[in-house]
């Protein structure tokens, strides 16, 4: 079991050198929050409220400027395996083909070539794509180059997969069934995760938890508690679960809290 | 890369104002529209020498210039074949491509990746670049005599530029999230440049060796005119100064047909080596 933690943490960007009047901008503040090996927690906020910099400080790709972020309490200071990302826009590379992209964790490890595209290959037959190893990146749909890279994050190990908007570009059908499958992912992986996303509808029904991220500067304002993923791990089809009281009462509550006023995505 | 910027493909409506018939048929490609062309030079150029409006010392007729090419094939000029001239040409070229490549990529990533690299590289490159290669070619024959090692330093510092600029450039091309995946994928720095940086520069390099070919051919060319005792530049030279025309004339087209041909080599290199350059 191991834990994400961020302790009083913040954010800020140094002003844009050259403009006049440029103030640094606080993008995060104060932000606490922890994730646990068996949880799923999900962020929701508005464009522009600093999810993906959460992300970023998270997966290390940033430092924080205030306060400290830790796995089993060892701080974080820069990216590593054990935090693997999974990119809205993929980030396969188109040089190699899907096996190869799969298997490119296990040969920055060292694994010797068979080896690792015997494990390879087994990934992605886990993420139903076990015809595809040999396919260029460019000819599989948005989709499938989705579960090629959760399976390329999920070759590394880790112990917290960080998911930023990973479903975002997807069509609403495609959407749905690859919600189920993340969430199948996750269980069988044992590992953490932080889900990024836009959609409250998401949120809910994939996370273990919600936190709403409120901009300038993003605070975390709420956190509850969601056990739909749980519904749907015990066999309960998406639809009727979305279709139930308590789900259109909590999808209700979260989008008075993100006041979304101005923001069309969120009420999807 | 064929974006088409004919006016006919921006504007098709203007089509008959310009006068062209508007015939149900399909417009004529444009290869044969080159191909009329080509024809319709050779023919002026055929006719010329024919009713001797050109004295044949200037201009032999394509006759000549095609049995020159035979002779030259099969007899040679000034001590070597065709083939020969032709060899210890290609010999310097890639030769110098070699020199070149060897020492633009390592110089192009330290451009491209580190501001002390980029402060020591960049005022050397940006003085050779606009450089003529031939303003530079003396004192490298004092530096290093007239020999082999002359031609192909010049040649290769001719090339450098293009192979070092376009290396950096897509050193710094590569995708922000394609470095931060394979960070968090656990790779180390060097991993990073070696499995992602590298790739990532690979079809802008191949572009820029392409570049590199055509601007080392141009130089080798001027070089073997200026100081050469083979090759095929030499071989225009030497011929040129006994009048020999037809020979003249057979050598600049066989030096265009190699520019061609390399060219022709490059882009199929890189689409056989990069097929992911065009779906990034
Ligand atoms: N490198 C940077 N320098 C300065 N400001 C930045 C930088 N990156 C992000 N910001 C600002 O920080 C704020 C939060 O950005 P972030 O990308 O984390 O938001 P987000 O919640 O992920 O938005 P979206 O939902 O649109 O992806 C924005 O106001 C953005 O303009
Ligand atoms: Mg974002």
């Amino acid at each position: 079991m191991s834990i994400l933690t961020f302790r009083d943490v913040s954010l800020r960007y140094p002003p844009q050198p050259g403009r006049k009047g440029a103030v640094e901008k606080r993008v995060l503040d104060g932000i606490n929050l922890q994730v646990a090996s068996d949880e799923l927690v999900a962020v929701i906020g508005r464009s522009g409220s600093g999810k993906t910099s959460l992300l970023n400080l998270a997966a290390g790709f940033l430092a924080p400027s205030a306060g400290t972020i830790t796995v089993d309490g060892v701080p974080v200071r820069g990216p590593g395996a054990d935090r693997a990302v999974v990119f809205q826009d993929d980030a396969l590379y188109p040089w190699l083909d899907a096996l190869n992209n799969v298997a490119f964790p296990l040969k920055l490890k060292g694994v010797p070539l068979a080896e690792r595209r015997a494990r390879a290959q087994a990934l992605l037959d886990r993420v139903g794509l076990a015809d595809a190893g040999d396919r260029n990146i460019w000819e599989l749909s948005g989709g499938m180059r989705q579960r090629v890279g959760i399976a390329r994050a999920l070759a590394a190990e880790p112990r917290f997969l960080l998911l930023d908007e990973p479903l975002g570009a997807l069509d609403a059908l495609t959407r749905t069934r690859m919600q189920e499958f993340l969430l199948r992912i996750k269980a069988e992986s044992g590992a953490g995760a932080l889900l990024i996303t836009h959609s409250i509808e998401e949120a809910l029904l994939l996370g273990t938890r919600v936190v709403v991220l409120s901009p300038n500067p993003g605070r975390l304002t709420a956190e509850i508690e969601a056990g739909f993923n749980a519904e749907v791990r015990a066999g309960a089809s998406v639809a009727a679960v979305k279709a139930s009281p308590l789900f259109k009462r909590m999808h209700a509550g979260l989008t008075g809290l993100i006041h979304s006023g101005d923001d069309e995505e969120l009420a999807a | 890369m064929t974006f088409s910027t004919d006016i006919e493909t921006l504007a098709p409506a203007t089509d008959a104002e310009i006068g062209e018939k508007a015939s149900a048929g399909r417009p004529v490609p444009v290869a044969v529209i080159s191909a009329i062309t080509i024809t319709a030079i050779i023919g002026v150029w055929a006719l010329a020498s024919y009713y001797a409006l050109v004295s044949p010392v200037f201009l032999p007729s394509p006759r000549q210039v095609v049995i020159a090419l035979y002779n030259l094939i099969v007899t040679g000029f000034v001590d070597a074949t065709l083939a020969e001239h032709v060899g210890a040409s290609l010999y310097r070229i890639f030769g110098a491509l070699i020199a070149s490549i060897l020492i633009g990529i390592p110089a192009g990533i330290a451009i491209g990746t580190s501001r002390v690299g980029r402060g020591i590289l960049d005022p050397i490159v940006e003085f050779l670049r606009p450089l003529p290669p031939l303003a530079y070619l003396p004192l490298i024959i004092i530096w290093v005599g007239i020999g082999e090692a002359s031609k192909i330093t010049v040649i290769a510092l001719s090339m450098l530029p293009s192979i070092i600029l376009s290396t950096s450039a897509g050193v710094r091309s590569v995708s922000k999230d394609h470095v931060n995946a394979a960070r968090s994928l656990g790779a180390t720095r060097r991993q990073v440049l070696a499995e992602v940086v590298l790739p990532s520069a690979v079809p802008s390099i191949l572009t820029g060796v392409r570049i590199a070919l055509g601007a080392g051919w141009t130089t080798l060319v001027a070089a073997e005119l200026v100081a050469a005792t083979s090759g095929i530049g030499f071989m225009i030279q030497s011929a040129a100064q006994f009048l020999v025309t037809d020979i003249v004339i057979a050598g600049i087209v066989v030096i265009a047909l190699i520019a061609i041909l390399l060219e022709f080599l490059a882009r199929l290199i890189e689409r056989r080596l990069v097929p992911w350059a065009a779906h990034r």
